[in-house]
């Protein structure tokens, strides 16, 4: 059985306690999107702000758990700075390492997803790969992604 | 009047004895849907064993068994919730699809474009979402019966709210909360008004003696799986008078008289609300559920539940202060046992996460009841909520589990 130190890492509960990003951006010029998660009631709001093709701002608004808060703000930290390109494959990384495999959900280590592109650093959103143990919790990590795709007029419906 | 023996209740529900996490299953989520006592899982299996066959149409010594199953089911149902007559007794999917079959087949047949509809804020969605479907398709207008912040009805402007009003329809006790609602009063305001009442009593049947002739109202729905029966069965009760008035909800097998390429005559009642087989194994699960409770005694019921609701609210006000607020109203006796809240700034889906290494089972989120979480001013509560199988040792098990997620959350 997975234990909550798989879901609740260090630096999970680091971003949790002090999330980054946090605020508002007014809207326009930035995009502003709401996602909700109708499981559990969480709510999310993302600002972006996409100057020169490339996310110049963002902010996070709403309230969630541990595990949506934390996605959100190493997620705003991570696409700070990149361009649309760089932002749709680190989104994709994520979100297939946030599938779940059949080996998963037995409770084993979950391997890299193979269509994941080997070339992108997920860095600290590694810490997140655990919640793929926890099934329920896999729409709290991946809301805030979503939502950002929503607010870059993405289609979202790749989980 | 006799005490509910839970050591002995306990005993009766086979999924207690199974251990989860290394340790008991500790089960406080009977508002989301209650355990099953080995009587009702015998008669399902029973049935399935030695009478299956389809109802009304056989000839057969097996085809009047089930029939007998189904409509013996019926009239217990009728009698524990004191209706008059078992044609009142409507089998639906659901709670849902009784309340929405209310909507679209009496609403859409009674209702037009400026009729007013009354809920209240503490609804449950299943009593929101049909009606904001008639809002859109008819134009009724929706009223909204505000909530105070310890979780009773505000009935100041009741009398403005119901004027002209076609419909009110309301929980007789919130899924959130356990406030129990003035059913009666509501009731007859509603038909002071012209209104019909329509009463959600989903979380009240399994909990509390429910009498819908004394209630005065029109329709009344709940669902079977949380009263000890199986999913998959839900109950709309109506006055045979309504239910004369209301045209059929789904349609075509079983619920016909007969069926020309011109047309169709309904079936009489309750039969002209059942389309195709009805969930027979379902009904005769029910059935046992209504006299596995009659056994248990209703009175013994609720007087188990207050005193185990009233040791909850003391204990984890004890243990935890001011770290812990339970929603709802702070009396006892003026709720059920639903305990929905929220501690210090720890999300409730982190909270029952913990729990869950406890094996303690609670429910986190909005409880679809989303207007009332706004009210309340928070996004999502922990609700654990009780039944005849609980004791204080369950309760303690929660308030070691909140202890738990507490310190794992502070470091």
């Amino acid at each position: 059985m997975p234990g909550l130190e798989d879901l609740y890492r260090e630096i999970i509960l680091d971003h949790y306690r002090s999330p980054r990003n946090r605020g508002e951006l007014s809207s326009p010029p930035a995009t502003r999107v709401e996602g909700f998660n109708p499981l559990c009631g969480d709510e999310i709001v993302v600002y972006v702000d996409v100057k020169d093709g490339a996310v110049d701002d963002i902010r996070i608004g709403g309230q969630g758990c541990s595990i949506s808060q934390s996605s959100a703000s190493m997620m705003s930290a991570a696409v700070k700075g990149k361009t649309l390109a760089e932002v749709q494959a680190l989104t994709r990384a994520f979100k297939g390492m946030m599938s779940i495999h059949e080996h998963a959900l037995d409770g084993e280590d979950a391997d890299d997803p193979s269509e994941v592109d080997s070339e992108v650093k997920l860095g600290d959103l590694e810490a997140l790969r655990g919640v793929v143990k926890f099934p329920v919790r896999i729409k709290c990590a991946t809301l805030s992604w979503n939502t950002l795709l929503q607010a870059l007029g993405e289609p979202t419906a790749s989980e | 009047m006799h005490r509910l023996d839970v050591a002995a209740v306990k005993k009766e529900f086979p999924i207690l004895e199974r251990e989860v996490h290394g340790g008991r299953l500790v089960y406080l989520d009977s508002a989301n849907t209650s355990q099953k006592p080995r009587v009702v899982l015998d008669a399902m299996a029973r049935y399935y064993e030695r009478s299956n066959a389809n109802v009304h149409r056989g000839t057969y010594l097996i085809a009047e068994e089930a029939t007998a199953g189904l409509e013996g089911a019926r009239a217990k149902v009728a009698r524990f919730i004191g209706a008059d007559h078992p044609r009142e007794v409507l089998f639906t999917k659901n709670a849902t699809e009784a309340l929405n079959l209310v909507a679209k087949a009496w609403g859409r047949a009674n209702l037009s474009e400026g009729d007013a509809v009354v809920l209240t804020e503490l609804e449950h969605h299943a009593n929101i979402v049909p009606w904001h479907q008639l809002h859109d398709e008819l134009g009724v207008e929706l009223r909204w019966i505000p909530v105070t912040p310890d979780g009773h009805l505000d009935l100041t402007h009741l009398d403005r709210l119901v004027d002209g009003a076609k419909v009110v329809s309301f929980a007789a006790m919130s899924n959130v909360l356990g406030t129990l609602l003035p059913v009666e009063r509501l009731v007859s305001a509603a038909h002071h008004a012209g209104a019909i009442a329509v009463v959600d009593a989903s979380q009240h049947v399994p909990h509390l003696t429910t009498d819908v002739q004394a209630w005065g109202a029109d329709f009344a729905a709940f669902t079977g799986h949380k009263m000890c029966g199986p999913t998959g069965i839900g109950v709309l009760w109506g006055t045979t008078e309504i239910l004369d008035a209301t045209p059929p909800f789904l349609t075509g097998g079983e619920m016909i008289l007969n069926v020309t390429k011109e047309g169709f005559t309904t079936n009489e009642l309750p039969w002209k609300f059942e389309a195709g087989t009805p969930p027979i194994a379902e009904a005769v699960g029910l059935g046992v559920a209504v006299d596995y409770l009659e056994g248990l005694g209703m009175d013994a019921v609720r007087e188990h539940e207050v005193a185990l609701t009233a040791y909850a609210l003391r204990s984890l006000a004890e243990r935890f202060g001011d770290d812990i607020v339970v929603h709802g109203p702070p009396e006892p006796v003026e709720r059920g046992g639903v305990l929905s809240f929220t501690f210090d700034d720890l999300h409730p889906h982190d909270l029952t996460q913990v729990f869950d290494e406890h094996g303690v089972c609670v429910r986190a989120g909005h409880h679809c009841a989303k207007p009332l979480m706004r009210v309340l001013g928070v996004a999502a509560t922990a609700r654990a909520s009780l039944y005849v199988y609980n004791d204080e040792a369950d309760v303690d098990a929660l308030a070691d589990a909140i202890a738990a997620a507490a310190a794992f959350f502070a470091h």
